[in-house]
Order: structure tokens, then C-alpha cells, then sequence
């Protein structure tokens, strides 16, 4: 075991895992994280907390995490590298990890011009894949990206994001091998609708035994209409809706929509179970943390394995 | 080249209001090419301000010159002998000429009529686009001879990111991916194996981190 994360231990005993995520609020109301928290609770192994998602201003993610570490949940901390020069990252993990946060998410984060502070500076100093590369080093070499030794270094089970459905497809696979050669540990997918291409893509992952080198969490997002359905598939880049999905979803009177997104998610999880390399489930309820237990249930993904 | 735009006329008229002669310097290089501050753009920008002020009733003396270079102390004398007789001098060139200018006369308050934008290249007529953010150690034998610092919205040394869609960028539909770029590149080449290795994290002393930069060349410096 590499690390002390819940996440690793459920993984690595070989059980489905299950993740979800909090978004925090747009404000100092910490009541709003901690009740998402109490939802979550005991549903799921490890809670992502979003970093300042679709680049709009929100409490911290490491002040989130710290509110759902104190609950008892075991948080999982986001981190975009759009915010943050490498000093300020290594600092926070050192805070994070100070605090028992013992697992990440490293992400280069959606472009500023899809929030609501389109006119900040973009920092990237380093990408998602040197991020991995640097979390990695501070926990096995317990050294800092530029070189000197750190003092207890923080041991943080490392994950990333894999999306099969952005373009060039042909290098989707590629991508993540080199997520997988910089060191990462778990990779949480894009939400998942289209399930052919997504097994495709995991043919491809099998076929270069990357799923033997990390595990992979199938995300999903259960729909609330067939509008949240049309946005998604118009609208945020790299998401894959396939048509019958739009189609399912406005099928159904308008007070039956969410109860079939619901049936979607439920459905496609069942399926996901059967891909072999599928070591678990993220599903990312956005605003609608209260159906996870519900999703997660259903699925037949309780209760959770408890691991020590 | 150094691409530049032209200020929009109020901004210019109100940094020369206060005077009554104005020097009006171009450049014949970069900002040539580009259209933005060259002989032509010196005699248009002249004429608009003239006009702009009659309208007030005032009259306003614009000399016009046009230097081979602004960022070449050795062009910059020939503004000597036109100095005197103003009190003001307006830039045409790229931020490099104006602060030439700035260094050279002391007592002559010097305003930009560009404002400069990028390293580019010309797409098409009327057209340009950024390539390269002079980042001080230069990655494009390692992508195809296409940059990631320049023309990623991310700076994405390992891209693409999950946002990348039909060779567009995530940002908007008119940008190119240039990740998808490199890679079309790499397998015209039959390089795709160098698109497995993982660039390590940049060193931006060289792109700026270090503070401003300077070249040595020992063997031309005097
Ligand atoms: S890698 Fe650096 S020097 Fe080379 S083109 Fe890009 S920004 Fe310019
Ligand atoms: S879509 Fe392509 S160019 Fe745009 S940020 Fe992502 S990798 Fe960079």
C-alpha cells in the first residue's frame, strides 16, 4: 500500500469502488458542504471536492475537504493547475495532507473563459501530467518539485481525469499511458453515455495492460432533464451524448425526466460492471448529491466494503 | 514578426490634447508588415488627428517620420534634429520602439499610438495569429515544430486536454487544437513514438520568470 487512503484500500481489496463529488458553495456558508457531506455519508468510499469548477470563484476545495475530513468522510482534494503556480500546489498539499487528506485529483482545469473571471491570468505552470509527476516525487522521494527534501513528506494517493470522448481519439489511450508513466495511481473518467465508445476505448487500455497499472473509475452523471441532456451534448466541449440518450430523455413527460436519468445511470453502471478494467464507479451528481444513495443502491454497490 | 494593432482614436487624441506640436514616429519593419504602424498608418493617423481636432477648433502640428527600425538606438538619433521643435512624440512601433525613445530623451514625454500583441505570423491577407511566446528554450523539435506554450490556451506540454473537439480547441470553435496539430504533424512524420515522451515541467526563468532578459553575445559585445 502506497498510502493510508480508504480509496487505495477499498481498491486494492478488490471491490468496486465508488467515489462521488460536493461541489462547494459559491460563499462562507460551510453548513452547505457539510450537509452535502451528510448525504454522501457511508454511500460512497471517497468524495471529490471540486477546484473553483467550470472556473468560477468557490470556498476552497482544501477548506471543503477539511469540513467533510471532520465529518468523518474520507475527502478526495481537486486541484486545477489553472490557479496555482507550483509553489502555491505544493503548499496546499503539504496543508491538505497536514490535515489527514490523504488522496487528489490532479487536473490542468476547465479555461478561465468559461467562468465568471474570463479576465484572470491563466497560470499553467506546469500541466496535469507534470502534476502528477511532482505529487509522485513529493511522496516517494519526499522531495519537492525543485529538488530540496521535505520534512514528513505527504504520502497522497494520486489521481487524474481521463476523457474517451474528446478528439483525436486515436490518442486517448496514448494520453493516459503517459498519466500511467508520470505515476498516477486512479483515473476517474469523463461521464460516460456513450458505453460503446467508452468500451472501445478501454479495449485499447487493456490492450497496452494499463488498467493493470492503475485503476479506473467509470464516471458518471445521472441526467435531470432532456434539457440538461441537449446542454451537455451541444454545449460543454469533449462530452459525448449520443442521440437515443437525448431522445430517452425527452420521451418522458417532463415530471418523469429526472426518474429516467436516474434509470440511465443506474442502467449504464450495470452495464460498466461487466468491462473488464472497470475498478469502480464516480458518479458525479452535479447539484443533486441527494440521488447518489439512490444511484449507488440501485446499482447494487452497497453497502461499502469497510477496510482498515 | 511583432504584431500590432492601433490604438482607437479617442485613446490617442486624449494623450496629445495637452499639446500643441507632436512628433508622430513609425517604423519601417514589423508594424510595416502588419499594417500597423508603418508610412502609410504614420500619414492616416496624422490626417485623423488633424481632423479630430479642427472639429474642436484646434489646430495641432504633426510632424511625420518614419525610421528604419525604433528598436535600434542607431535609427533613433535621427529623431534628434526633429526633437527640439516639439512637444510630444507619438510611436507607431511596437513597445520596444516606444521605450527606445523614452530612453534616448529625457525631457519629451513619448505615448504608444499600438498597442502591441504577439509573435506571429501571417494566415492570410489581413490576418495573423501568435506562434511563439519567445519562451527563451525552444520545445519545437520535440512537437513536431509546432508550439504548446504559444498556441495551447492551457500551455499544455502534454496535451490534448479532455476538452478538445474535432480539432478545435475547447475555448471556442474558432481556434485550433494545437495538440491535434502536433499529432496530425508527428504521424505525417511517422514520429508518433515521441508523442509518449512526457515533457518535464518547464523552467520559465528563460521565459521571464527570472526577470527581464538580457543576450550576451561576448564575441559582438564591445
Ligand atoms: S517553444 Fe518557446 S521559443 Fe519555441 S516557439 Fe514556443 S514559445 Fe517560442
Ligand atoms: S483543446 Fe487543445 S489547444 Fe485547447 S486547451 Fe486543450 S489541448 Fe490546448
Amino acid at each position: 500500500m502506497k498510502t493510508e487512503s480508504v480509496l487505495e484500500k477499498v481498491l486494492a481489496s478488490g471491490n468496486l469502488a465508488v467515489t462521488s463529488e460536493c461541489g462547494p458553495p459559491r460563499g462562507t456558508n460551510a453548513e452547505i458542504i457539510k450537509a452535502k457531506g451528510e448525504l454522501l455519508k457511508g454511500k460512497v468510499d471517497a468524495v471529490n471536492v471540486t477546484d473553483n469548477q467550470t472556473a468560477m470563484v468557490r470556498m476552497s476545495s482544501f477548506a471543503a475537504n477539511v469540513f467533510l475530513k471532520q465529518a468523518g468522510l474520507n475527502p478526495i482534494l481537486q486541484m486545477v493547475t489553472r490557479d496555482r503556480n507550483r509553489l502555491a500546489m505544493q503548499a496546499d498539499i503539504l496543508g491538505a495532507y497536514a490535515h489527514g487528506i490523504n488522496t487528489m485529483l490532479c487536473l490542468s482545469g476547465d479555461h478561465p473563459s468559461f467562468g465568471d473571471h474570463p479576465m484572470a491570468a491563466n497560470v499553467h505552470d506546469i500541466d496535469s501530467v507534470q502534476f502528477i509527476q511532482m505529487v509522485k516525487k513529493m511522496r516517494d522521494e519526499g522531495k519537492f518539485q525543485g529538488g530540496a527534501d521535505i520534512d514528513n513528506p505527504p504520502k497522497m494517493f494520486i489521481g487524474a481525469a481521463a476523457n474517451p470522448f474528446a478528439d483525436p481519439f486515436e490518442l486517448r489511450v496514448a494520453r493516459l499511458a503517459k498519466k500511467v508513466a508520470a505515476g498516477v495511481d486512479f483515473i476517474q473518467t469523463q461521464c460516460i453515455y456513450n458505453l460503446d465508445k467508452f468500451e472501445k476505448w478501454m479495449e485499447g487500455v487493456r490492450a497496452r495492460g494499463l488498467h493493470e497499472k492503475c485503476y479506473i473509475l467509470a464516471g458518471v452523471t445521472p441526467m435531470k432533464s432532456a434539457g440538461m441532456a441537449r446542454y451537455m451534448k451541444n454545449k460543454v466541449p469533449g462530452m459525448d451524448v449520443p442521440d437515443e440518450v437525448v431522445k430517452r430523455m425527452a420521451g418522458v413527460p417532463k415530471e418523469k425526466m429526472a426518474d429516467e436519468g436516474i434509470d440511465i445511470c443506474v442502467e449504464s453502471i450495470q452495464r460498466l460492471k461487466e468491462v473488464e478494467g472497470v475498478a469502480g464507479f464516480h458518479i458525479m451528481a452535479i447539484e443533486w448529491e441527494k440521488k447518489v444513495p439512490e444511484i449507488v443502491e440501485r446499482a447494487g454497490l452497497l453497502p461499502r466494503p469497510t477496510v482498515s | 514578426m511583432i504584431t500590432a494593432e492601433r490604438k482607437p482614436l479617442e485613446e490617442l487624441i486624449e494623450y496629445v490634447r495637452p499639446y500643441d506640436r507632436i512628433l508622430l514616429v513609425g517604423c519601417n519593419e514589423c508594424v510595416t508588415v502588419c499594417a500597423a504602424g508603418g508610412r502609410k498608418e504614420v500619414g492616416l493617423l496624422a490626417s485623423a488627428l488633424k481632423m479630430a481636432f479642427a472639429k474642436e477648433g484646434k489646430t495641432i502640428d504633426i510632424k511625420e517620420l518614419t525610421l528604419e527600425r525604433q528598436c535600434d538606438p542607431e535609427y533613433i538619433e535621427e529623431l534628434v534634429p526633429h526633437i527640439e521643435d516639439v512637444d510630444a512624440v507619438m510611436s507607431m512601433a511596437c513597445g520596444c520602439g516606444v521605450q527606445e525613445i523614452a530612453k534616448r530623451f529625457k525631457n519629451i514625454p513619448v505615448f504608444p499610438a499600438v498597442n502591441t500583441k504577439f509573435m506571429g505570423a501571417s494566415e492570410q491577407q489581413g490576418i495573423w495569429a501568435e506562434r511563439c511566446q519567445g519562451c527563451g528554450d525552444c520545445l519545437l523539435g520535440l512537437t513536431g515544430g509546432i508550439c504548446p506554450i504559444a498556441r495551447c490556451s492551457k500551455h499544455l506540454m502534454n496535451g490534448p486536454c479532455g476538452g478538445s473537439t474535432n480539432g478545435k480547441c475547447e475555448i471556442s470553435p474558432d481556434v485550433d487544437c494545437v495538440w491535434q496539430l502536433i499529432w496530425d504533424r508527428l504521424k505525417a512524420l511517422g514520429m508518433e513514438d515521441r508523442y509518449e515522451e512526457i515533457i518535464p515541467a518547464k523552467d520559465w526563468r528563460t521565459a521571464g520568470g527570472g526577470g527581464p532578459r538580457k543576450i550576451i553575445r561576448e564575441d559582438l559585445a564591445e
